[in-house]
Parts: C-alpha cells; sequence; structure tokens
C-alpha cells in the first residue's frame, strides 16, 4: 500500500476568463504536514474546493490511497476521509457545539432517532481531546473566533478523517491559541493523519511543515521536503522573481499633511488610533487578517460610527457619519471583498465606473452616456482595463480587471485621500503589477494613500511607513530604510523576539 | 501608467448583433402581446374594436399605475404586500370625507395622502428598524385592510358628491376612446421609465438591487432610497384608490381584495426579477397589456374570472421558469 | 427578566397566560373547561398549519399558497361524500392528503429544481389551486347535507373531552418535534437555513430539503382541508381565504426567523395558541369580529419588532478587553 494517503495527478480547472489551476500534481504522506504556499489567487483556494468536493476538475484523477475517486459533492470527500476547517469558520450559529460536530453524520439509534447521549458524550470526549473549556451543550454564538475553530477542528477529529486540510487556521488566533493549535497538529500527525497546511506565516511553515508545494497563477512551481529551501527561496518560487525588483519604488517629494486621525475608537473593533497622512505619501498598514484594519477604514469612510475620537481632513475637522459625507470630503474606499463590497457584477463597465461619481454626468435631469463614455474611456485607459468593450457586464471580466475598475470607480470621484484595503488579493499577477505601478503613481500626483495589505512584498515594496496593527491598536510603526520584514512581523504577531 | 505597454483597443458598445435583440425579454413579451392581440381576434368578433379594448383598460390601469413603483421596489429587493389594504383604507378615509361634505378635488388629495402616509410607515418600518419587507407588508396588509373593516363591517359607503366619478368613469379624450385612469397610467409609465433608465436616481436603483452591499459602500444611501420608493408605492396606491372608488362609486372593507397578486404578477411577467437589479418600465408596460387583453378576450368568450386567475398564477410561475431553462438548455452557467 | 428575554417560548407562554387569566376574570365563562377545549379545537387547524410553514420558513422559504391547497384538497374530499357517503372515513382523509401532497409537491419540485423563488411559486399556486376549485367543481358548493354524516362526524368525535381534530393536531405535533429535534434530516433544517454554504460542506443537501419541506407543507394543507371541510360543514372556493396570513403570523408570533434557521415547535404552538386565544375572545369581550384583522396586523408587526431586537448583532470583537467582556457576560 502507498503511503500517500491522497493524491492529485495533473489536475486543471478553468472558469469562464480564468485558468484556475493548471496540471498541478502532489500527494499528501500519512504522518506528515505538507504546506501548501502561494500568493492570493494561485490556485490554492481551488485545490481545497476540488478536495472537499465543491469543484470537480476538468481534467486528472484523484486518487485516495490508490484508488481512483470522484468527489462529486462535498459528501463524497467527506466519505473518503477528508476534513477541512476553513479560513473563516462556517457553521450553525443558533445550533450547539456538539449538533456542530457531526452534522451531516449524526449517530442514530436503532430507531433512527439522533442518539443525544451518544452524541454529547463523544463531542465531550473530542473536546476534552483539544483542551476545550466549553460544553458540548453550548451554542455556537456564544462561543469566541478561536473557540469556534476548535469546534472544527473537533468536527474533523469526530469523524476520524485521514486527510486534514487546515486554511490559514492560525489567522485570527492569539499566540497561544495558535501554540494549543500546533500541539494538536503533532498530536494528529503522531495518529497517522496527513495535514495539508496552508498559511502566508512563514515562521509556522518551517516550525510545523515536513514538506511543502508551491503554486504559482494556477501552477505547480516546486515542491519536496521543507528542509531543501530556505525562506527566501520559497519567497522568490511563490513571486516568481527575487523580490526588490518587483516594486521599483518612486521617489516622491511628501507635502503637507491632509489626514490627521487622533484616538479614533470603537466600542470593540479598535481603540485610540492616532495617525497622520500627508499628501504623497503612502502609508501602509499591516496586521493579521482579524487586526481591526479593515474595521479603522470602514469607520474613516462612514460606514461605522467612533465613540470617540475627531479626524482632520485638509486642517477642517470632518463628521464620520456616512459615506455619502466621507466621500463628499475627498475620501474613497476600496474595500477588501471586491465580489460583495466593491463590484455591481451585473452593471456594465461604464455604469460602475461612474457610480460615485454620477452626479458629474447630469445634464439638466438626466444621465448623459457619452459623458459617461469618455470618462470610462479615459479611466479605463490610464488604468489599463482589458475588455471588448465598454458596456460588457463586470461579470465577464477578470478578477484583476474588475478590480482596475472598481478602482477606477473611485478615482472618477477626484480624491484626495484614497484608502485601498488589499488591492490586490485573489487577482493575477499581470494586473497585480498594474495595480501597484498605478498606486505609485496615484501617490505621484498629490493623492495620499492609505495601504492596507496582508502581503509584507507589496506593503514594503511601496509604503513610506508602515503602522502594524494588533488586536484593535496600533503596535508600531515602522519607516522606510528602518525596517526589516521580521520585525513587522513580530510585531503583528506578538512574538516574544519582537525588538 | 503612461508608459504602458501594448493596449488592447475597447469599444465603445458591443457590436449589433440580432441574437442579442431577440433573446430580450421585452422581445419576448412583444410577441407574446402580439399573439394575444391574434388570439383575441380569433375567438371573438368582438374583440378588435376600439370601444372594447378601452373599455377593458378601466380595469387594469388602476392596477397598472401601482405595478410601476412596485416594479422599482422589487428591483431593489423589497416588496409591498399591502398596497390592496392601502387602497382600501384610503378608500374608506374619502369616504368618510365624502360624508363630511368635501368635494371631488379634496377627496382626491385625502386619498393620495393617506396612501402616502401608509407607505411612509412601512417605509420606516423597513428602513429605520430594518425589519425584512416581506414579513412588515403582511403585517400592514392585516392592520390597513382591518382598520377598514374596524370601521366599516360588513356596511358600505355610497355616497359621493357629483362630479367625484369623472375621473374614474371619464374619458380623457373622446375619439380615440381613452380613459382618464388609462392616461394616467400611460403618462406615469413615461416618467417611471425616463426616471428609471434616465437618470441617476434609476442607476442608483439598479446597484442597490444587483448589490446592496456595493452599494452602500459606494456611498449610496440605500435605506432612504427604499424609503422614498416605499412612500412612492403608498402614494400610487392612493392615487389607485381615488380612481377605483371613482369608478365604482361605493367602498367596502373588501375593495381591492387579492389585487396585490395581480400587480405582483404584472410585475413578474414584466421581466422584474425577484433577486433584485433586473427589469426595466417597457417590460412591466407590456405584461399589463398582455394580462389585460388576455383577461379581455377570455372574458369575451365567457371564462369565468377564477379561472382566469388560474391562468395568470400558471403564467407567473412559467414567466419564471421558462427564462431559467432556456439558460440551463443554452449552458450558461450561474455563479 | 433576562432570563425572559432570552427565552422567548416562556415569555411568550406567560403573556398567553396573562392574557387568557385577564379575559378569564372579565368573563369567567372564558375560562371554563368546556370553552378552553373548545378553544383548542378550533385552534388546532392553526397548530397544524402553523408547524408546517415553520418548518418551510426554517429553510428560508416560504409557502403562501396553502390555504388554497387546504380549500381544493376540501373540495375534492368533500366531493368524494358527496358521491360516496358510505366509504369508510380514512377514505376521505386519504384524499385529501394525497391532493395536498401532490399539490405540495408541484410547488416544492419546480422551487428545488429549477430554483423558483419560494414567494413567486407560491404566489402562483394561491392563485391556480383557489382557481381549480372553481374549474373542478363548476362554482358549486358541496352543503353539509349532501355530505353525509362519516364524512362530518369524524373531526368532533369527542377523546378524553376534546375532539379529534384536537388529537390529530397533539400527534402531529409530537411528530413534528420528534422530526425536527431527533432526526439528521430534521437538524439537517436548521442547518441549511442558518448558513446554507456551511450545509453544502456537511453534505446536507438543500434541494431535497426544500422539496421534502414542501411536500410535508402540502400534505398539512390536504389533512387540514378534510379537517375544515368536515368541521364547518361547507367546501366552495371561498375557504380559508387569507388563512396564509395568519398562519404565518402565528409563526412570526412564535419567533420564527423569516431569516431561515430559527424557531421551534413550542414557540410555534404558543404563536398559533395567541391568534387562537384572541379570535374567542372577542366575542365574549363583547368586541366586533371585525377588529380581528386589524388586531392581527398589529401582533405581527409587534412580534417581529421584538424578533428584530433580539437578532441584532453588534460589531466584531477584536479589542482583548472586550473579547474578555464578552466571554465573561456568558460565563
Amino acid at each position: 500500500m502507498s503511503p500517500y494517503i491522497l493524491s492529485l495527478f495533473n489536475v486543471s480547472k478553468s472558469f469562464p476568463g480564468v485558468r484556475a489551476l493548471h496540471d498541478v500534481s502532489l500527494a499528501l504522506k500519512a504522518g506528515e504536514v505538507t504546506a501548501l504556499v502561494g500568493e492570493n489567487g494561485a490556485g490554492k483556494s481551488t485545490i481545497v474546493k476540488i478536495l472537499t468536493g465543491i469543484y470537480t476538475p476538468d481534467t486528472g484523477e484523484i486518487r485516495v490511497r490508490d484508488a481512483v475517486k470522484t468527489f462529486a459533492s462535498p459528501r463524497d470527500s467527506w466519505s473518503a476521509g477528508i476534513a477541512a476547517i476553513h479560513q473563516e469558520t462556517v457553521m450553525f450559529d443558533e445550533l450547539t457545539v456538539a449538533e456542530n460536530i457531526f452534522m451531516g453524520h449524526m449517530p442514530v439509534k436503532s430507531t433512527r432517532l439522533v442518539d443525544w447521549a451518544l452524541m454529547k458524550a463523544e463531542a465531550a470526549a473530542l473536546l476534552k481531546r483539544v483542551d476545550a473549556g466549553f460544553s458540548p451543550d453550548t451554542k455556537l454564538k456564544d462561543l469566541s473566533v478561536a473557540q469556534k475553530h476548535l469546534v472544527e477542528i473537533t468536527r474533523a477529529l469526530s469523524h476520524d478523517a485521514s486527510l486534514i486540510i487546515m486554511d490559514e487556521p492560525t489567522a485570527a488566533l492569539s499566540r497561544n491559541e495558535i501554540d494549543d493549535l500546533f500541539r494538536i497538529i503533532a498530536q494528529l500527525k503522531a495518529e497517522g493523519r496527513a495535514i495539508l497546511f496552508i498559511s502566508h506565516k512563514f515562521d509556522e511553515i518551517f516550525r510545523l511543515a515536513d514538506s511543502f508545494v508551491c503554486l504559482r497563477d494556477g501552477e505547480k512551481v516546486g515542491d519536496g521536503p521543507i528542509s531543501s529551501v530556505t525562506e527566501a527561496k520559497l519567497v522568490s518560487l511563490m513571486v516568481g522573481r527575487p523580490i526588490d525588483q518587483v516594486f521599483p519604488k518612486r521617489d516622491i517629494a511628501i507635502g503637507e499633511t491632509v489626514l490627521t486621525v487622533k484616538d479614533l475608537s470603537n466600542a470593540t473593533e479598535f481603540a485610540d488610533v492616532s495617525f497622520d497622512l500627508r499628501k504623497g505619501e503612502i502609508l501602509g498598514f499591516y496586521g493579521l487578517v482579524g487586526a481591526g484594519r479593515s474595521e479603522i477604514m470602514q469607520c474613516l469612510f462612514g460606514l461605522t460610527q467612533p465613540i470617540r475620537g475627531t479626524v482632520t481632513l485638509n486642517g477642517q475637522s470632518i463628521k464620520l457619519t456616512s459615506p455619502e459625507q466621507s466621500i463628499a470630503a475627498g475620501i474613497s474606499y476600496v474595500p477588501e471583498d471586491r465580489q460583495h463590497q466593491g463590484a455591481v457584477l451585473d452593471l456594465s463597465i461604464r455604469e460602475n465606473v461612474t457610480l460615485v461619481s454620477i452626479a458629474q454626468h447630469v445634464r439638466g435631469l438626466f444621465l448623459n452616456r457619452k459623458s459617461e463614455l469618455d470618462a470610462t474611456r479615459s479611466l479605463g485607459h490610464r488604468l489599463d482595463v482589458r475588455a471588448a468593450h465598454w458596456e460588457q457586464r463586470l461579470a465577464d471580466l477578470s478578477g484583476g480587471n474588475q478590480q482596475k475598475v472598481v478602482i477606477a470607480k473611485w478615482l472618477a470621484a477626484h480624491p484626495k485621500v484614497i484608502i485601498l484595503d488589499e488591492p490586490t488579493k485573489g487577482i493575477d499577477v499581470g494586473s497585480k503589477a498594474a495595480v501597484h505601478e498605478f498606486i505609485g503613481e496615484l501617490a505621484e500626483q498629490g493623492l495620499a494613500v492609505i495601504l492596507v495589505s496582508s502581503e509584507l512584498p507589496e506593503i514594503m515594496g511601496l509604503a513610506d511607513r508602515v503602522l502594524v496593527m494588533k488586536e484593535g491598536r496600533i503596535v508600531a510603526t515602522f519607516n522606510r530604510g528602518s525596517w526589516s520584514a521580521e520585525a513587522i512581523v513580530s510585531a503583528a504577531t506578538g512574538a516574544r523576539e519582537a525588538a | 501608467m503612461s508608459n504602458a505597454t501594448q493596449r488592447t483597443e475597447v469599444l465603445d458598445r458591443e457590436p449589433f448583433r440580432w441574437s442579442n435583440l431577440f433573446l430580450r425579454w421585452e422581445f419576448i413579451l412583444a410577441l407574446l402581446l402580439i399573439g394575444v392581440m391574434v388570439m383575441g381576434t380569433v375567438i371573438s368578433k368582438y374583440f378588435l374594436d376600439i370601444w372594447t379594448l378601452s373599455d377593458a383598460t378601466f380595469n387594469f390601469s388602476e392596477k397598472a399605475i401601482i405595478a410601476l413603483p412596485m416594479a422599482l421596489l422589487i428591483l431593489t429587493r423589497e416588496i409591498d404586500l399591502s398596497v390592496a389594504a392601502i387602497i382600501a383604507l384610503a378608500s374608506l378615509a374619502m369616504g368618510l370625507c365624502a360624508g363630511l361634505g368635501y368635494g371631488p378635488w379634496a377627496l382626491a388629495a385625502i386619498g393620495l395622502v393617506v396612501g402616502l402616509a401608509c407607505g411612509v410607515f412601512n417605509g420606516l418600518l423597513v428602513t429605520k428598524i430594518g425589519l425584512p419587507s416581506i414579513v412588515v407588508t403582511i403585517g400592514t396588509m392585516s392592520l390597513f385592510r382591518g382598520l377598514a373593516q374596524v370601521v366599516l363591517g360588513d356596511q358600505a359607503i355610497t355616497t359621493y358628491p357629483a362630479g367625484f366619478s369623472t375621473l374614474g368613469q371619464g374619458y380623457l379624450i373622446k375619439w380615440p376612446p381613452i380613459a382618464w385612469s388609462f392616461a394616467l397610467f400611460l403618462i406615469l409609465a413615461a416618467i417611471f421609465a425616463v426616471a428609471l433608465h434616465r437618470t441617476a436616481f434609476g442607476r442608483r436603483l439598479y446597484a442597490i438591487g444587483n448589490n446592496p452591499t456595493a452599494a452602500k459602500f459606494s456611498g449610496i444611501p440605500v435605506e432612504k432610497y427604499k424609503l422614498v420608493l416605499f412612500s412612492l408605492t403608498g402614494l400610487m396606491a392612493g392615487l389607485a384608490a381615488f380612481l377605483l372608488t371613482s369608478r365604482i362609486g361605493s367602498t367596502r372593507s373588501n375593495i381591492a381584495l387579492g389585487w396585490e397578486l395581480d400587480i405582483i404578477t404584472m410585475v413578474i411577467l414584466g421581466g422584474v426579477s425577484i433577486a433584485g437589479g433586473v427589469g426595466t418600465v417597457g417590460g412591466v408596460v407590456l405584461a399589463v397589456f398582455i394580462l389585460g387583453f388576455a383577461t379581455l378576450a377570455l372574458s369575451l368568450i365567457n371564462v369565468p374570472g377564477i379561472v382566469i386567475s388560474v391562468l395568470m398564477g400558471l403564467l407567473l410561475i412559467v414567466s419564471i421558469a421558462v427564462p431559467i431553462m432556456i439558460r440551463r438548455v443554452m449552458g450558461f452557467r450561474g455563479v | 427578566m433576562n432570563l425572559l428575554l432570552k427565552n422567548r417560548e416562556l415569555a411568550l407562554a406567560l403573556i398567553v397566560g396573562v392574557m387568557i387569566t385577564g379575559i378569564g376574570l372579565y368573563a369567567p365563562a372564558f375560562v371554563s373547561p368546556d370553552n378552553l377545549a373548545y378553544v383548542l379545537d378550533d385552534t388546532s387547524i392553526l397548530f397544524m398549519m402553523a408547524m408546517a410553514q415553520m418548518m418551510v420558513i426554517l429553510t428560508r422559504g416560504i409557502d403562501l399558497s396553502v390555504a388554497s391547497n387546504l380549500a381544493l384538497s376540501g373540495m375534492f374530499s368533500a366531493s368524494l361524500a358527496q358521491n360516496f357517503p358510505e366509504l369508510p372515513v380514512i377514505a376521505y382523509i386519504a384524499l385529501a392528503v394525497v391532493s395536498g401532497t401532490l399539490l405540495g409537491l408541484f410547488n416544492g419540485s419546480l422551487i428545488s429544481w429549477l430554483g423558483i423563488p419560494p414567494i413567486a411559486m407560491t404566489l402562483g399556486t394561491l392563485a391556480a389551486y383557489r382557481g381549480l376549485i372553481v374549474v373542478y367543481g363548476g362554482g358549486n358548493q358541496v352543503n353539509a347535507s349532501e355530505m353525509g354524516d362519516i364524512f362530518q362526524n369524524f373531526p368532533k368525535t369527542p377523546v378524553l373531552g376534546v375532539t379529534a381534530t384536537f388529537w390529530i393536531m397533539v400527534v402531529l405535533a409530537i411528530s413534528f418535534w420528534i422530526f425536527l429535534g431527533q432526526t439528521r434530516t430534521g437538524r439537517g433544517l436548521y442547518a441549511v437555513g442558518g448558513n446554507p454554504v456551511a450545509a453544502r460542506y456537511c453534505g446536507v443537501d438543500l434541494k431535497r430539503q426544500q422539496l421534502l419541506v414542501y411536500v410535508v407543507s402540502g400534505a398539512i394543507a390536504g389533512l387540514c382541508g378534510y379537517l375544515w371541510v368536515a368541521r364547518y360543514g361547507v367546501a366552495y372556493s371561498e375557504i380559508a381565504s387569507g388563512f396564509e396570513l395568519t398562519v404565518i403570523a402565528a409563526c412570526v408570533i412564535g419567533g420564527v426567523s423569516i431569516a431561515g434557521g430559527v424557531g421551534t415547535v413550542v414557540g410555534t404552538l404558543l404563536g398559533a395558541l395567541f391568534f387562537g386565544v384572541i379570535v374567542n375572545a372577542l366575542p365574549v369581550m363583547q368586541i366586533t369580529p371585525f377588529w380581528q384583522m386589524a388586531i392581527s396586523g398589529a401582533v405581527i408587526l409587534a412580534a417581529v419588532m421584538i424578533n428584530a431586537r433580539g437578532e441584532q448583532r453588534a460589531g466584531k470583537l477584536i479589542l482583548p478587553e472586550a473579547r474578555r467582556a464578552a466571554a465573561g457576560g456568558k460565563a
């Protein structure tokens, strides 16, 4: 019998206009942690979805042990012994912990009724194995994010899964919680299970993994034992070229202060946030997912209201009560979640580009299509939007081009401050380069830019200053030239070795 | 990117293709309307007569007037099931005031104000408290008609001032005969069409319907827009209440009972998607004519009203099912 | 107080209890065992329909066609009794249930296979099913004198002081309670309504669930069609017109969330009982029955507003102190 619990052979998957995976093979060994690395959009989540039966591959083969399998539904994958723990816990708030653990495979008595006693006892035993301090009767909505993660892990254990996929399981966890998780992973390994571990954090990868598989643009660009690579080698595999050359930092004269934020606080999400932003400056916000960065930006944009603190724009104090007012004051916000918050997929490129600035195209009472088209054409060319025609639905464009349209929408509003929240998340390398170059161009033209990013190379390549956030507070500030990747990451994760 | 690499040529608009025209829902509706007219002419010799057709407009114009704002509501993922109950309450208010000796124009104003107030009430509950519109309007549907029932019981108000019936029963133009209510519908349809398809207001409605979160993130005051639409729906229900009361000259608590169904059928057959973001005023107007004239043709050959409602119910289902099936057969995939 | 806010069922039970006591103080006849038995019997159909509707709403759906289904199935059953008055009663019931099931199957299959929005689908069948009564019966009604005694007597048969209708309801309520609380499929309904994407990852199939709930909803509507017609002794096109709204209202009052995934059998029963008490108390309180509709409208609005308050969610818990506070509050 082969030592491999699961293998993929030459798997490819395409979506209209996007090649998500091309000819990828990988094999996962029992008792090993395999790290799946790659930038956002490299194809990691497509692999997870294929392994969990959400997508079926266009070509290629899945083998469990040595038998060829097709996963037509999540149930097939589950019965083949595969369990996944997702980036954001996706479970049932209104149900109890025990039900969440056993949903889809609850133990039943001979009468076909759910055996609650057995289910609770088993859940309690499993929870004990992961040292969870809550009862199986607790409703899920009463748990913290970390505790919900434990429930998901317990769910995988309940099934005695031979392959456990962990998709950025540490993103929302504190240091201690991460240590607990690693202890559990070691235990799972010792029990002979295979683990596919997806993470952006190199320290975790090198601490935990036995082997790695690296993806770039949907293709496998490297694999092998983790001991055979260094961090630098892994980064260059992921990015495709050495990091310094990716972002030619422009020399921009930084002008007077545009935006001053003082003691901005919200009840549960962030506290005592103070910073200022100058003309021509690119200010980076780095931190782990869930550190409160997006929440601050949404507050600056008027989507939520602060409980205290002041915001001054060009010397004038502004009230943050609604997006309309923030837009009128000159703040633009390109949100993180393009599909839900940024793009209106069923409207055309033209209608998206002019959505915020529509008042500029009103003649008398009516919209002037030609004026809209002129604005779209000029911004579209500037951002190098690739499309067949300007009336094309946004849904038909690639992710990168959609993102360019969303940025164009915000530039059309002539902002003084533009906030970019993970602007290159999940877009292809070509579009990514275009967006990066464009961010530099914006600063050069005198805009003040806030760049929220979880990608260290991106933020170190573009920003003049970096503010690091952890658990809702700014914990460190770094200036260009006096920073190191290690110092920034340590500040964000709260590692003890932080300077 | 001043020095960017080679750019792709992007056309200003999609090259014209006949197949795109043929696949438009409005085109299919137009064919259906022609079909209805031909069928009507074939099955009844009375059908294709200017007076017959003009008479038929009395029966659908009031509903059609409400279908216009309802289309905008459904376009933005909301719904108002209380419109027929608003008619009952507005009609009651007019009846009571008629008893106090108010003249026809004052009564019209009262009908409009009561309708508007009901619409604002719905809108506030949905937008300020954030309740689902389907539950809110099921509640107000009972409340509004219930209030009419409390006052009227099983009685009717039938005394209206002289001249009150002019607008509901009369004609704006004698030849060709165009009824006041029908003329109002046509004018309002034109206004709604322009507002939806040619103004910033309309563009924002589409954005809200397609993606309310992105609309909000684009600085569109989504809740305010929805409040306006609920108010507008109430106002149009008030107008319809005035026209209907004026036409039939009486107010009972069961006036316009079940109309919400006919109105929503008009809107959905017109191609407005209940999932939001899709639909045109032109489609709704075509659907109004299809339903109105199909009803006329069937009643001319003595098909009972309730049987017609079976057909209308099935038509509603078919009009949603067919596009879904076409899409499946043609292999388009939803994401 | 906190406990009351947290436990809707308890709060609702208290409100209903206070209502009954208040009415009893004003009109002692209302709380006599006979009258209470009558109220339970009179509300039984609403109890059953509300439980079925709750199941539909759990999956984020809605079934507006239930009252029309009830009327049509009742008509079929009455018409069988008119033609064959001597059959065993089970035959009349079976016909009504089969008819209701098929009508529900039509809703369910188009909703689950074609993905037609439930509100549009059942709005269409609301009109169509009611119209079919006239198409079938030619606009005639079946009167009590034509139905025969076997058909009419069964629902009113007293068992232990209450009618058979009530006991049927009790059996159904227990079945629903077991199904929703004690079976995999039942718990799956909560999963599908609470989080359809996660449910899919867990292998819970939305389409199968949808088909199931509309079929069950139809079957119950059919059964109630027989009970309704036999009880009131008449079958024609207008019976139970608008009853779907009362049914949905009972669910909303009982704490069922229209957004799906939240609702209990006990809560729904209390919501329906609330209605039953109001309807039956109005004549006792010498209020005209014309108030009934307005009161139910006001009660629906009040209930949905109270529910919304409970469902409001605060921001994310990112600050350590906020997390500690939340954890402390729960312990």
